[in-house]
């Protein structure tokens, strides 16, 4: 029964594989931070199309509606986009933090919205997501 | 790795219906304990769906303990069952996307025999956040969801190596209890 106790050993590849995962979080995490210019409009999407465009640097508050009949309620404040009240079961989307630079999002899945945030320079991730 | 194989080679347990039916019922109830402890847990990762994962450790147990089938069972019956219990209806669509990637990804490593029950269980971690994610961005309609693709690889990572580490420590004490049962 003595082989019982023994531990599995770490092995060559199983340190390869985790070297190689910590290299492409690095890479996408720096590649992030040098795409990440200032935006200038915040863009609502509801199931992926484009229904309301606002402007970042100007503050104020907004009523969106849903999927569901679902409302979440969107402040623009100090050049910078967050939802702070919603009525979806998760209110994941109030969670996340305040958006400021293009491309950053913030997503309510149960009622299929996104908030973006574009204009300033067009980068390369903008031309792919539209 | 040999020693593991002969405990995974050891089917003792499949001649006793009863015993085989009740210790699979064991590591259901634990992946379950596991589920609830982490909808307990208040962590967020900025990102809809994702969570730490700890009830991989079942998942992980099962695939080393018995067969892949019995594997994919109890997660798909984790799954649901915790879904019902402590989550939505989008939290099992995302749950079983996740678990489903990450399953095939963990059942390739192991097979390939190339791989420690460590890389299996961090593969495991990180392609239950990918799946997770890539779900994400095809309900929303949207890419840009990847910009958290950092953050998920390192959670992922991080908590599969917990998770492997705790696996390879507990492993040799359950398959033990796993031979009694004759």
């Amino acid at each position: 029964m003595k082989h019982m106790f023994d531990r599995a050993k770490i092995k060559k590849t199983d340190i390869i594989l985790i070297i190689l995962i910590l290299i492409i979080a690095a890479c996408s995490f720096l590649w992030y931070r040098y795409q990440g210019t200032p935006g200038a409009a915040v863009e609502v999407y509801l199931d992926g199309a484009l229904t309301a465009t606002y402007p970042l640097e100007q503050s104020a508050e907004y009523e969106l509606t849903g999927a569901h009949d679902g409302h979440n309620h969107l402040v623009i404040a100090d050049g910078k986009a967050s939802i702070t009240d919603a009525d979806c079961p998760d209110k994941l989307c109030v969670k996340q933090r305040a958006i400021s630079k293009n491309g950053e999002t913030i997503c309510c899945l149960p009622h299929k919205l996104v908030i973006k945030i574009s204009g300033g320079m067009e980068n390369e991730l903008d031309a792919v997501t539209n | 790795m040999s020693d593991n194989d002969n405990i995974i080679n050891d089917h003792s347990i499949e001649k006793s219906t009863s015993g085989k039916v009740a210790f699979k019922g064991l590591l259901l109830a634990f992946a379950l304990i596991l589920s609830y402890v982490e909808s307990l847990i208040p962590f967020y990762f900025g990102i809809p769906g994702a969570k730490l994962g700890l009830a991989n450790l079942a998942v992980v147990l099962c695939l080393y303990l018995f067969s892949a089938g019995t594997a994919i069972t109890v997660n798909i019956l984790r799954i649901i069952l915790s879904g019902f219990l402590f989550g939505n209806m989008f939290s099992i669509l995302y749950s079983l996307a996740g678990a489903l990637f990450s399953f095939v990804i963990m059942l390739g490593l192991k097979k390939s025999g190339k791989f420690s029950i460590y890389g299996v269980s961090v593969a495991g971690g990180v392609f239950h956040n990918v799946g997770q994610i890539m779900i994400a961005a095809w309900v929303v309609q949207t890419v840009s969801i990847v910009f958290y693709l950092p953050v998920l690889l390192m959670a992922g990572l991080l908590t599969g190596l917990l998770i492997g580490i705790i696996a390879s420590r507990i492993m040799p004490y359950v398959s033990q209890f796993k031979e009694r049962i004759k």
